[in-house]
């Protein structure tokens, strides 16, 4: 399945964009996202952490995606 | 209405903020703003860009004011945060909160700016005269 995801603060930059299309197995799961990612973009390894979000929640690494997800990845936040 | 939580990309209003917290039951208010500093780790600071994820910042936000309600007898709160391009000495966020005594309302606005900082989906971008950088991305 094509899962789409959106990308803010530097992960946008990592990504050269707001948003990438990743092609992933029927019934992936958040870390296999995480992994896919790494391997296309390792620099999101370097990171000092990151999460991502799914339909505007922090997503536990388990948790499975479905195509309609809206999903986010979430570098180390620093607003106020 | 007991919360009001906007993201904004126009100069947030301090008078707007305080005149919407204050009720006749208030004992007291408690105001934190903060404000763009001109420095960083002895490097200067030039201005900040802030981003934020808007949904899902509003919905963080929300528990945050959910918690409060549950822990601190608060009676208003208020959570303004500005996106977009910011100057030195202007404001990215106000947080105010009334309660009928003080002790609720600072400790209430506190934990408030605490946990934003934590894990409100925002993110601000520092930019000096020789580079720019995201803050707290990197070890």
């Amino acid at each position: 399945m094509e899962i789409t995801v959106l990308a803010f603060g530097i992960a946008k930059d990592i990504f050269g964009g707001p948003s990438i299309t990743v092609d992933l197995a029927a019934a992936a799961t958040t870390a296999d996202l995480k992994s896919s990612l790494e391997t296309q973009y390792p620099r999101l390894k370097k990171l000092a952490s990151y999460m991502v979000a799914v339909n505007n929640e922090y997503a536990e690494d388990g948790g499975l995606l479905r195509q309609r997800d809206e999903v986010a990845i979430i570098p180390p936040v620093s607003g106020g | 209405m007991q919360t009001q939580i906007e993201i904004h990309s126009e100069p947030l209003n301090t008078q707007q903020c305080i005149d919407w917290i204050m009720s006749p039951e208030s004992g007291g208010i408690d105001v934190f703003i903060g404000t763009v500093r001109n420095a960083t780790k002895g490097r200067t600071v030039l201005k900040l860009e802030f981003e934020a994820y808007k949904p899902m910042a509003i919905k963080e936000m929300r528990t945050i004011t959910k918690e409060v309600l549950e822990q601190w007898p608060v009676q208003r709160i208020l959570i303004h945060h500005r996106v977009g391009t910011l100057q030195i000495g202007e404001i990215p966020v106000i947080i105010a909160v009334s309660a009928a005594h003080r002790d609720a309302a600072f400790e209430a606005c506190r934990y408030i700016i605490d946990t934003l900082k934590q894990t409100v989906p925002i993110w601000k971008k520092e930019f000096f005269d020789d580079g720019e950088v995201w803050v707290a991305a990197h070890p």
